[in-house]
């Protein structure tokens, strides 16, 4: 196969990496949320052009849904909920940020270390973006864990599915079907978090994950 | 005869360098202007500043020493030597040999250990003001820069500029994740370092947000002058050192010609455009930053470009 | 060449009947010069030797047994090229103390406590380099430390030396034990101590590496290798200034002698873990020693705390060398190596310069807290400019010679995607970037130390009152500024003279400097890099010079004096300017955070109430917490334990004799 199309594809899983650790860089929602967009948009664009060059036209389908929900419906859906829900505008880190991505530098060491000698066999490029794929996954969690937000820990749970999606497309093959269930139940989860966030909001005025630990009923 | 012709075209080099520096900045704020809908100062603005600094008397404090008179002479030297030794039209010149990138680095750290001197020499908080916040970007935007050194050098095989160039050239090279993030991680050095949006602001004299202007804040006359040129000077080498790193086609090897170097300095100008014009572009889309997020912000340049590095360490391809 | 070691230890003799004479006859006034001349001469007798026998190596090592130590194995004395390069770095430092000590000790208020131990210091670092067999090397190095510790003990009246003293004792005690342990466990049950008889024997994988974790812990607690440093910062300002520096710039050296020596000389090839081992803990001595030293504000500490900094840059150096070495790449081996000794013979010239300035200072002006200075550049010119140099050096600016011996470091790290384990695959760029960090923050440091206290303008009337110092003193700065510039514009000299001793120890060295053009420097080959300190000097010369000499001839060379900006608030008061607390929160703020668990406290009276607002900044030491005071009380728990063993009956006792009798008999039967 043509060296440079390899190359392309290696530069947009490393691409991908590079826009999670801005995710974990931000500290406003709306930028979370529009560098949320552009991971989405970079996914797609690596889904199309592994259907370019491996042949396989379903990809493609893949790539729109991408594009379309991912980079378009839920970005501007979350926008308006957190407009509606009057969600306080800055992200409160864990750990300060400089932190984070240092543990996030680490994470990718940590996925380099695991993928490279297990797939011996694979050509470098392919082990390469899985290990690349396997850090976008673990720099979602990341992201989840080390953020008080709610909405931050929803971002974080779909670049997770991101990591996959371009797992699953770089070792060529995942059935349209799997794709679009998969979409499907991203989907029906966002609407679920979407409604219960609206009723947390109702009855406790916020949804800072801080406050709401204290109305857990684990207390004896 | 061949040695007196490459002394000619490395002391050419230096010429060129100090001439196109403020008329590089004249551009950028010109760009910047536009952008604004104004209509901006002419382009040589820059050299009539310098031209009426140079004529007027210098006027020092009471509790200043020698190393205040001192300093604008060393930074401009140190700054002035580090922009000639990184090759604009042609590679490997005469005296390319004697220092390498991370010599380069270690230049511009000398200027900034005297100016920082410079800023404390008087004894009022403004420049000890400027001095500490240049200290702090300092810490974290060396080590960015090295890390980023290192990714090259681990491409090219070597620290030289000059082989770096050649090597990014072959075709061996395509297209890598760690040039990539080595890339990214340069340009937030390079905009940290030369006191540019979002980190500092380049036209203002507020305490609350100057860095660079709070420790020349005393200077006048001539050695404010020296100040303001080596200031072009640095802007210039950073952005030499992206277009001959990063976009290295048309630069000229040394003994190709004069074709060849005017050639080589025809692409390097439209380089600096290009550079000058992006830059203005991305400093009117974005607000400076509080001080304290600028640790942020390095520390991320100082993350990827130890992914850069660690990539170039333990793969073959990226 | 047996001649020259004979003369070489006779003058040691020489030092030691000084050092007696000197406690003898302390109250005279005549005796403070007699004994720091006599001790510059034979330093600078020992430094001639030394480079000598490095300059002209090339046979076998001269060595020498003499009758005294053990009756059946005598002391043996060997100057090989490991052994020549040290005794120039401990003969160069001794010889400056020396001429230094000629000005500074006249304002000495107890000599009876500094002279007779100044001579035997110097001795007892001569003999360490020097020794050939074990026994002899434990012997002068604990000598060496029992008489720095008799020093650091000379004012100990002062608040904190008494403390300082002990716990630097105790470390002492502590790191000759490791290395007590080291040395039996190398020579075996045989006994041979001889570092010739344990050159040839072969010790198994597990011993090795138990040898190199107690030389680490032996040498490198003397060293100040993080986490076994914490007695440095404490006892090294404790001394008089020149004696700090030989603490400093000396005494480390020759713990870094004696690391070189176990583990690249004395046992056998290396495993690749250990170099990563070693490179790590540099890496983090190099770290945690540069922030420790951005918040002091006192001088001295501050200089004590760099210390700690620039070992780790030299054990990064070492540990690199030994993972080359285990891998097989005797080229890297021999240039990571270089860096660390260029690096070890570098630091002892400008920490020594530093400190002679601090004390240059504290003689002017009885004070080492930088925030009670300021101003002195006008009051002491040239100290001024001499400690100047010293920072630039440092700093690793060029055209000095602290940036080539880390430049060197750094094109070692860059050779090391080559080395094939994965552990060291991602530990060396770790290294590196803690490297690069190190050495911005130092920068960082150095500009505050130098501004804090010369800059600005006097904040009391002590710094208001200096005056430049005497002669000696300066002269001693200025003789090591001088080198700080000839070894950074020539260095090529110095790196040949050094391949001798990287022959011996990596079998390999770096290919000729000498003859290059222009004086450049080439470690590896033209193709990958070189540096030419030289010509980059001359070009900032000539640029700076130019530039002068265009503007004041063409344009204006008038220059008025005013008053400084003052936005319309005129302050003639100098506590408005910045202090060294000052200057470094912000670095406080985004390093001390984590690290120190810095935290800053404001406390605002309220409003009618006179008393001034305060600032209070909270630094915890992490390492001490966990590390130190946990030991000291499981340690302090035992002995109160094991003090019921005092106060027993004779019944008691005479049971205790009896139980060990009867077991020991119990134990010879079992065996046979």
């Amino acid at each position: 196969m043509d060296p440079i199309a390899l190359d392309i594809a290696h530069l947009f899983a490393g691409g991908l990496v590079l826009v999670s650790f801005m995710l974990l860089y931000q500290d406003r929602i709306s930028g979370l949320i529009n560098i949320f967009a552009l991971h989405a948009l970079v996914v797609s664009l690596s889904v199309a052009w592994q259907a370019y060059i491996q042949h396989a036209p379903h990809l493609y389908i893949t790539a729109a849904i991408a594009l379309v929900v991912k980079a378009v419906v839920i970005p501007v859906a979350l926008h308006r909920m957190v407009v509606q829900l009057g969600i306080h505008r800055t992200i409160e880190p864990v750990v300060s940020i400089g932190q984070t991505m240092l543990a996030g530098v680490g994470l990718v060491a940590l996925s380099i270390m695991v993928m490279l000698p297990i797939t011996a066999e694979a050509g470098t490029l392919a082990r390469e973006d899985l290990a690349f794929a396997l850090s976008v996954v673990l720099l979602g969690l990341l992201m989840m864990i080390s953020r008080r937000n709610a909405v931050s820990q929803v971002i974080g749970f779909m670049s997770i599915e991101n990591g996959l999606i371009l797992a699953a497309t770089g070792a060529k093959g995942m059935p349209l079907v799997v794709e679009i269930s998969v979409a499907f139940s991203i989907l029906v989860a966002l609407i679920v978090i979407g409604v219960f966030l609206f009723r947390i909001r109702e009855r406790f005025d916020t949804v800072d994950i801080h406050a709401l630990h204290e109305h857990r009923g684990e207390q004896p | 005869m061949a040695v007196i012709l490459d002394l000619g075209v490395q002391l050419g080099q230096m010429l060129i360098v100090l001439a196109l520096a403020p008329l590089l900045t004249g551009y950028v704020r010109k760009v910047k202007a536009r952008l604004l809908r104004r209509r901006g100062p002419p382009l040589v603005q820059p050299y009539r500043d310098l031209l009426r600094l140079v004529r007027k008397e210098a006027v020092v404090a009471d509790s200043a020493s020698w190393v205040f008179r001192v300093a604008p002479y060393l930074v401009f030297g140190t700054t002035w030597v580090a922009a000639a030794l990184v090759p604009t039209f042609a590679s490997g010149l005469i005296f390319s040999h004697a220092a390498d990138m991370i010599a380069i680095v270690a230049l511009l750290g000398s200027a900034r250990f005297m100016l920082a001197l410079a800023g404390l020499d008087v004894g009022t908080s403004f420049g000890g003001i400027g001095s500490s916040r240049e200290m702090m970007i300092a810490s974290l935007a060396e080590p960015a820069m090295l890390m980023v050194v290192f990714t090259l050098s681990l491409l090219a095989g070597s620290t030289q500029l000059s082989f770096i160039a050649a090597a990014l050239q072959g075709p061996g090279v395509g297209l890598r994740v760690s040039l990539a993030l080595a890339l990214v991680a340069l340009v937030m050095v390079a905009i940290a370092e030369n006191a540019r949006i979002p980190v500092d602001n380049p036209a203002t004299h507020l305490e609350l947000t100057m860095v660079h202007e709070a420790m020349i804040l005393e200077y006048s006359g001539r050695h404010l002058a020296l100040m303001e040129v080596a200031s072009y000077l640095k802007l210039l080498l950073y952005l030499s050192v992206i277009a001959c790193v990063f976009f290295p086609w048309g630069i000229a090897t040394s003994g190709q010609g004069p074709a060849a170097y005017l050639v080589g300095t025809g692409l390097y100008v439209a380089k600096l455009t290009a550079g000058g014009a992006l830059l203005a572009v991305f400093e009117t889309l974005i607000a400076k930053m509080r001080v304290f997020r600028v640790p942020d912000f390095l520390g991320a340049a100082l993350m990827l470009g130890i992914l850069a590095a660690l990539l170039r360490f333990v793969s073959r391809v990226s | 060449m047996q001649t020259v070691l004979q003369s070489l230890l006779w003058a040691i003799a020489a030092l030691l009947a000084t050092g007696v004479a000197g406690g003898v006859a302390a109250r005279y006034k005549a005796a403070t010069p007699a004994v720091y001349v006599i001790a510059l001469c034979v330093c600078a007798f020992a430094l001639s030797v030394g480079v000598g026998s490095l300059l002209g190596a090339g046979g076998p090592a001269p060595s020498l047994t003499l009758p005294l130590g053990l009756p059946w194995l005598g002391a043996r004395f060997e100057l090989d090229a490991l052994a020549a390069f040290f005794l120039i770095v401990v003969n160069l430092g001794g010889a400056t103390a020396s001429l230094y000590g000629l000005g500074y000790g006249r304002h000495e208020e107890a000599p009876g406590r500094v002279l007779p131990f100044f001579p035997a210091f110097l001795a007892g670092m001569n003999l360490v380099v020097l020794a050939g067999d074990a026994f002899s090397f434990l012997f002068a190095w604990e000598f060496m430390s029992l008489s720095s510790w008799a020093l650091v003990m000379a004012h100990h009246r002062r608040p904190g030396n008494a403390a300082a003293g002990y716990l630097y004792l105790l470390m002492a005690s502590f790191g000759t034990l490791a290395l007590l342990l080291a040395f039996g466990m190398l020579a075996g049950s045989s006994g041979g101590y001889a570092f010739d008889a344990i050159r040839n024997a072969a010790p198994a994988p597990a011993v090795s590496a138990v040898v190199l974790v107690l030389a680490l812990i032996g040498a490198g607690s003397k060293a100040g290798v993080v986490p076994l440093h914490a007695w440095l910062p404490l006892a090294h300002p404790a001394a008089p200034s020149h004696v700090s520096a030989l603490m400093s710039g000396v005494m480390t050296k020759v713990a870094v002698y004696g690391f070189a020596r176990l583990v690249f000389d004395l046992l056998g090839p290396p495993a690749w873990w250990w170099g990563a081992l070693v490179a790590l803990l540099g890496g983090a001595s190099a770290v945690m020693g540069v922030l420790h030293a951005l918040m002091e504000h006192d001088l001295k500490r501050l200089l004590a705390y760099h210390t700690v900094e620039n070992i780790g840059i030299i054990f990064i150096g070492l540990g690199l060398s030994l993972a080359f070495e285990a891998n097989d790449m005797s080229g890297a081996a021999a240039l990571a190596l270089t860096g660390a000794l260029f690096h070890v013979f570098n630091h002892s010239v400008f920490k020594s310069l530093l400190f002679y300035g601090a004390g240059a200072v504290l003689t002017a002006t009885g004070e080492r807290d930088m925030e009670q200075l300021g101003g002195l550049i006008h009051r002491m010119p040239l100290t001024a400019f001499a400690f100047l140099i010293g920072c630039a050096a440092i700093s690793a600016l060029p055209p000095f010679n602290g940036f080539v011996s880390e430049w060197l470091t750094f094109q070692a790290i860059l050779l090391s995607p080559a080395l094939p384990q994965w552990l060291l695959k991602f530990l060396v760029p770790a290294v590196g970037a803690l490297l690069a960090l190190s050495a911005a923050l130092a920068a960082a440091c150095f500009v505050k130390a130098f501004g804090v206290t010369f800059l600005g303008r006097p904040r009391t009337r002590m710094a208001r009152d200096a005056a430049e110092v005497d002669g000696a003193s300066l002269g001693a700065m200025f003789m090591l500024a001088a080198l700080c510039l000839a070894a950074g514009v020539v260095p090529a000299y110095f790196l040949d003279a050094l391949a001798p001793v990287t022959q011996a120890l990596a079998g390999a060295r770096l290919p000729q400097q000498e003859g290059l053009e222009w004086l450049t420097i080439v470690p590896i080959a033209q193709s990958r890099s070189s540096y030419n300190g030289l010509l980059l000097f001359a070009f900032i010369a000539l640029a700076a010079g130019l530039a002068a000499e265009v503007i004041h001839r063409w344009a204006s060379n008038t220059t008025r004096r005013a008053a400084p900006w003052d936005c319309g608030f005129p302050d003639s008061s100098p506590l408005t300017q910045y202090t060294a607390g000052s200057f470094s929160q912000p670095i406080r703020r985004v390093f001390g955070t984590v690290v120190f668990r810095a935290r800053e406290e404001v406390v605002i009276p309220p409003p009618g109430d006179a008393t001034p607002a305060q600032l209070h900044v909270q630094l915890r030491d992490l390492l001490w917490e966990a590390f130190y005071l946990p030991t000291a009380a499981v340690v302090g728990f035992a002995a109160e334990r094991l003090n019921r063993v005092q106060f027993m009956t004779i019944r008691g006792y005479l049971t205790l004799v009896f139980t060990a009798l009867v077991l020991l008999l119990a134990v010879l039967a079992i065996w046979q």
